[in-house]
């Protein structure tokens, strides 16, 4: 690495060779995420198929194979439907506002993969290690509301424009719940890094999770988590019986692919952030020898696994929510309960330090 | 001329060319989403100024709260242009006189002696440790402690006065209350009847 940076300098000069040296090198690591994401996502909906499919007693997707292996029967479906949405048209309706109609989908997935740069896939591995890493996601995920807004705006469809309003109204709520939440595990790690976030949660056992001492909160992030990603039973934004898809009634093909895209990688990330606050990150559960030699980034993602099964197991098993039910969970129940919180631990944390020191309370606190 | 230089030439030329559109526009949403453009770009500035906590949370909160709100209430509303635009060379002196007196106040400020590029150099790099939301912090609730909570109580009047303007009980309505709906019980609503089968006639 050094070798090509001296390069870039001898060619473009010392700053100039320095800032075009991380720019190129950024760029191959922000390859080195995406592409992997992506195929995360394809296999998410896969497993999503598959899991669903299971649990209502059926087979799912069990035609597309890879070179007529047999016991593969299944696996080529995302790519199978990846090339289909390819392939397809994109048709932009004639009333559209076609300049917002194509930005919509853009403005969708790149705040759902500009999130994934600061986020620590092992004590080591990180795109961007900057000290305001939490607020910075918060940033980026509120910003993804502005594509589902101006799609459902630019197809001017009724349909659509009602999705989008639904679907704004319910994001904006629950972010506050969600950013309520976060303010604990900020309170105990006493960092915005995210790095530092997983290092407080560093001991002996799994005791030592966020989990445990914020489990309220940690039950309020994952249920805004499927609120915000706007999945079943939160799903009124796209309700089929009532108002057709929502705010992608009028698109098609690779432009309906992209919002697909962003919704699923929203979900990944989600649960990478709750396993990271909550579950302790890449840090193993016992620290002792058979957990510790598995490296950290399996423990990553077996607990990123772990939560999105929940994802997948709340659409299987829930009823859909009513508007005005959603509402009021988000305001009346997840705000108030948060806010008791904040000030609860904070009284926790101002205890005389005889208080603190008692058995339990010495881990935490 | 260094990259930041040049990075900061770019983004205040979206800064102004955004900033300009959002007053010429003839659309009330593209209108709307150049500010929110403004918002960003203004924010990259920030960052070039190593003030990552301000700048993330102008996006945080200007952009991603009070912005959309703004879409959404300019998307709901059928402004009609042509009517809003019927005053206007009626209005402009006024206006006019407005835009000059505050062009004038602003560039009085600006021109002293206090605002030379000398005077405000840009700040020195500080090193990797240093946390810009700590040090806020840390300013916010010792030093200007009060006049943060001056502030924060002025927010939550406004927003006090603004429910206490907009709530009406009103008796007649027929929404359903989802509180007193998931308090129901099963003995409430259901009634078991046991009915004798029928027998099979031979």
């Amino acid at each position: 690495m050094e070798n090509i940076q001296r390069q870039f300098e001898q060619v473009f000069g010392t700053d100039w060779g320095l800032m075009l040296f991380t720019l190129t090198s950024n760029l191959v690591l922000i390859f080195a995420i995406v592409v992997p994401l992506l195929l995360c996502v394809a296999y998410l909906t896969f497993a999503e198929r598959k899991i669903i499919a299971y649990m209502q007693i059926r087979v799912g997707p069990n035609r597309v194979t890879f070179f007529g292996i047999p016991w593969l029967r299944g696996w080529g479906q995302p790519i199978a439907d990846a090339v289909k949405a390819i392939m397809k048209e994109i048709v932009i309706p004639s009333g559209a506002n076609k300049m917002l109609f194509v930005l919509a989908p853009i403005l969708t997935i790149m705040p759902a993969l500009a999130a994934w740069a600061v986020i620590p896939f092992s004590p080591e591995l990180v795109l961007a290690d900057i000290n305001a890493g939490l607020l910075y996601i918060l940033a980026m995920t509120s910003m993804g509301i502005y594509g589902i807004i101006i799609a459902g705006w630019a197809s001017n469809s009724k349909y659509a424009f009602l999705g989008a309003m639904r679907s704004a109204a319910q994001v904006v709520s629950y972010e506050l719940a969600m950013g309520f939440a976060l303010v604990c595990v900020l309170m105990m790690s006493q960092s915005l890094n995210i790095g530092d976030i997983v290092n407080g949660q560093q001991g002996d056992s799994l005791l030592n999770w966020y989990l445990i001492p914020l489990f309220p909160m940690f039950l309020v992030y994952l249920i805004s988590g499927v609120a915000e990603t706007n999945r079943a039973p939160f799903d009124v934004a796209e309700g089929e019986s009532e108002i057709v898809a929502g705010f992608h009634v009028d698109y098609s093909g690779m432009a309906f692919t992209v919002f697909f895209l962003a919704e699923y990688s929203n979900m990944i990330l989600v649960a990478t952030l709750t396993s990271i606050m909550f579950l302790g990150g890449w840090l193993p559960p016992l620290d002792i020898a058979p957990f510790t030699l598995i490296p950290g980034f399996i423990w990553l993602l077996l607990k990123i696994a772990f939560i999105l099964f929940f994802f997948l197991w709340f659409r299987a098993t829930f009823p859909r929510y009513r508007y005005d039910q959603i509402m009021r969970l988000g305001w009346k129940v997840f705000i108030p309960i948060t806010l008791v919180w904040i000030v609860v631990l904070g009284l926790i944390m101002q205890l005389p330090e005889s208080i603190r020191n008692l058995p339990l309370l010495n881990i935490w606190f | 001329m260094s990259f930041q230089d040049v990075i900061f030439y770019i983004f205040s030329a979206i800064l102004i060319a955004s900033a300009v559109g959002v007053i010429t526009v003839r659309n009330p949403v593209y209108s709307a989403l150049l500010l929110v453009l403004a918002f960003i770009t203004c924010a990259g500035l920030w960052l070039l100024l190593e003030a990552e906590f301000l700048a993330i949370t102008l996006v945080l909160v200007y952009v991603g709260a009070v912005m959309v709100l703004f879409l959404f209430v300019v998307m709901m509303l059928d402004i009609n242009l042509d009517r809003l635009r019927e005053g206007f060379w009626k209005w402009f002196p006024f206006g006019a006189m407005i835009a000059l007196i505050m062009v004038g106040e602003i560039s009085m400020v600006l021109m002293g002696k206090y605002f030379g590029i000398e005077e405000m150099p840009a700040p020195a790099p500080h090193d990797v440790d240093y946390s810009n939301t700590r040090e806020l912090g840390r300013l916010i609730y010792t030093e200007y402690v009060y006049a943060f909570e001056l502030a924060a109580v002025l927010l939550l009047v406004a927003m006090v006065a603004a429910i206490a303007l907009t709530l009406r009980h009103r008796e007649d309505k027929k929404s359903p209350d989802p509180s007193k709906q998931i308090q129901v019980k099963k003995e409430d609503r259901l009634r078991i009847v046991t009915i004798p089968s029928e027998k099979k006639k031979q």
